[in-house]
């Protein structure tokens, strides 16, 4: 059976993901992508009602057990300096990167 | 080697701490004595050539902070001096996983995309912990971003080794916080678990494990990987010494939507009571699997380690023995579609997150000439991800594209309501079953060896094959040491309770725990430790 992931839709993937790869990285790569899409195969098999609910926690999140929403007011964390001085790149308190790729409207 | 204070429980440091009896830089010291003698050289990004002595030490640590750690237990001996309670983990050496932020130390997961990150605030947990008068001696290592089964994934080499056995694995992700509680190297360790990432290296390492339910542990802070899945939770050696971490780091937090509003009992008062009357299930569809052949690919149902089995299988005698009633043939029908279910759900959310890895806001960023902004992101990530961040961001890219959402991940949410369901209906209070708890095996196998699985990521992932479940669900577990096997490696049980039940399932486990304590086994120590 010919890869689900053929070296195109590979390519797409990582264009997508923003990687740049070596070749010897893209084949490990996509043999385990293709490796792993068997065993997931084994969940079409599975017969399963189409009005099945879809679970996003395992935990049902009833109102008695949630956390109501928050006031919706800032607030300084008081870490600015901290924050900007993990930045890779900076000019003053201005995060440095790259040209941004843009058309300069007429 | 001599035995420590190091070696002490928890609660017994804790409790002479406060009574000052004991100095809470007397018991760091002596933790920080075992780490040079076990540990051998921490994990880098540089480690090179791998040397004769990294094959017999531990390698538990990325970094280290005895500094900060001999601050925080001069503060706790001064407030023991004034008379005051530095709280219920006064003075108890602590690890932390490489994946919680804590301020001012390097919080990396593992990766090199993070290596030179400084954290600027705490986790919620490890700021309960350090509150309560937990001493962190430093972080320790794991799977990068917690991705793997087997610790070996780590940027940061050489990889920890299992204590008991330096050529096995610990299990991972989170490997490092195993190896260092097994092996003295600190007394509590605060792990994760996603699919099974705190039970499985604590049943490879032989300590105390557990998950709690998603929701009763705050994740602020916690640099994140599936974010429907992810769970703080304790690593220990005793049942009590778990029961005391999870007492403080439970509770609702602001700062985590999805922490719950959910009272924390005093799990000390749920410990003195006993297992009678409690309805524990045997199901065999945690004792035969489906697994893929590793030479093929193709699913074979295999039954799990006949030593594991007889592990599990005791145990349950034991515990009828305490008047505990155990129920067999509970069908988990469901359970074998954890894993293909997980390699779905987890890629999406990890994809997901791991976009925020760029090369500008903080961490590692690509040096040289770059044009422009999407050269610098992929250069940053292609050089600074490793293997399996990138294996699971391309999955999680894959499965959600447009055209496939509905076959695979819509499905996969689907599943994972089946296997919630099957939970549901074994715990509930008036069905066939009205079971309290489930008692499996945590691991088809003990502890493998290093290089025995890894780059082969489809097998890697079914050593979650019996945990993942849990975590689909959402419900609590907790693996214990249950003897050892024919080559001295540690075997684990597992238990398995509905929502909230982290009380119940500690005093089933402690039960356990109780029965066999006079049991040959447990005077055997770690191999490293001699």
């Amino acid at each position: 059976m010919a890869d689900a992931i053929s070296p195109e839709i590979f390519q797409h993937l990582v264009g997508l993901a923003a990687l740049e790869l070596d070749a010897g990285e893209a084949e490990y790569l996509r043999r385990e992508l293709n490796s792993q899409l068997k065993s997931i195969r084994e969940l079409e098999a599975i017969d399963l009602d189409p009005a099945t609910p879809i679970a996003s926690h395992g935990v049902p999140y009833t109102p008695e057990i949630s956390q109501l929403p928050r006031e919706d007011r800032a607030h300084s964390s008081g870490l600015a300096d901290d924050i900007l001085a993990q930045v890779p790149e900076t000019e003053g308190r201005f995060i440095v990167v790259p040209d941004i790729p843009h058309t300069d409207l007429e | 080697m001599n035995r420590g204070l190091c070696d002490l429980s928890a609660v017994e440091i804790a409790e002479r701490v406060r009574q000052g009896d004991l100095r809470a830089v007397d018991v760091l010291d002596s933790a920080l004595d075992r780490i040079r003698q076990v540990d051998g050289r921490p994990g880098t990004t540089t480690a090179g050539q791998a040397l004769a002595d990294d094959e017999i030490t531990v390698h538990a640590f990325i970094t280290l902070t005895p500094d900060r750690a001999r601050q925080q237990a001069e503060a706790i001996d001064r407030q023991v001096a004034a008379g005051a309670d530095p709280g219920p983990l006064a003075g108890v050496p602590l690890a932390v996983k490489d994946i919680f932020c804590v301020r001012g130390t390097r919080s990396t997961a593992g990766s090199r995309i993070l290596e030179p990150f400084v954290s600027p605030y705490t986790a919620t947990p490890v700021e309960r912990l350090e509150a309560a008068g937990a001493v962190t001696v430093g972080k320790v290592n794991l799977d990068e971003f917690t991705f793997g089964s087997s610790n070996e994934s780590t940027a940061f080499q050489p990889a920890p080794r299992n204590p008991w056995d330096p050529a096995c694995v610990p299990g991972g992700s989170s490997g490092g916080s195993a190896a260092a509680v097994a092996a003295g190297e600190a007394v509590l360790s605060l792990g994760t678990d996603t699919a099974g990432s705190i039970r499985q290296p604590a049943a490879f390492c032989g300590v105390v494990g557990l998950k709690p339910t998603y929701g009763r542990v705050s994740r602020y802070g916690l640099i994140a990987f599936a974010s429907s899945l992810d769970c703080p939770g304790p690593v220990a050696r005793s049942v009590a010494d778990a029961a005391r971490m999870l007492q403080v780091c439970a509770g609702v937090d602001p700062r985590d939507a999805t922490s719950a509003r959910v009272p924390v009992p005093d799990y000390s008062q749920e410990l003195a009571r006993d297992v009678r009357g409690l309805r524990i299930g045997l199901s065999p569809d945690y004792f035969r699997l489906k697994y893929p052949d590793p030479a093929s690919g193709v699913l074979a149902e295999q039954a799990i380690h006949p030593e594991v089995e007889a592990a599990v299988m005791r145990a349950a005698e034991l515990l009828a023995r305490q008047g505990a009633e155990i129920v067999e043939g509970v069908p988990m029908p469901n359970t074998h579609f954890g894993i293909p279910a997980y390699f779905v759900v987890s890629r999406v959310e990890a994809a997901s997150n791991l976009h925020r890895y760029d090369g500008v806001k903080y961490g590692r960023r690509a040096r040289g000439d770059l044009p422009d902004v999407q050269t610098l992101y992929r250069r940053t990530r292609g050089g600074a991800f490793g293997l399996q961040p990138k294996l699971r961001i391309l999955m999680g890219m894959y499965v959600s594209a447009e055209q496939y959402e509905k076959d695979y991940y819509q499905r996969a949410l689907q599943v994972r309501t089946m296997i919630r369901r099957d939970f549901e209906q074994v715990f509930d209070p008036a069905g066939d079953y009205r079971l309290n708890c489930l008692l499996t095996a945590t691991t088809p196998t003990t502890a493998f060896e290093m290089n025995a699985v890894y780059g082969d990521s489809v097998l890697m992932q079914y050593a979650d094959l019996l945990t993942v479940a849990a975590d689909h669900a959402g419900i609590p577990g907790i693996s214990v040491p249950a003897g050892l096997d024919a080559r001295r490696r540690p075997i684990g049980i597992q238990l398995l309770g509905p929502d909230f039940s982290e009380g119940m399932v500690l005093r089933v486990a402690q039960a356990f725990e109780q029965a066999t304590a006079d049991d040959p086994w447990r005077l055997v120590r770690p191999k490293v430790l001699g």
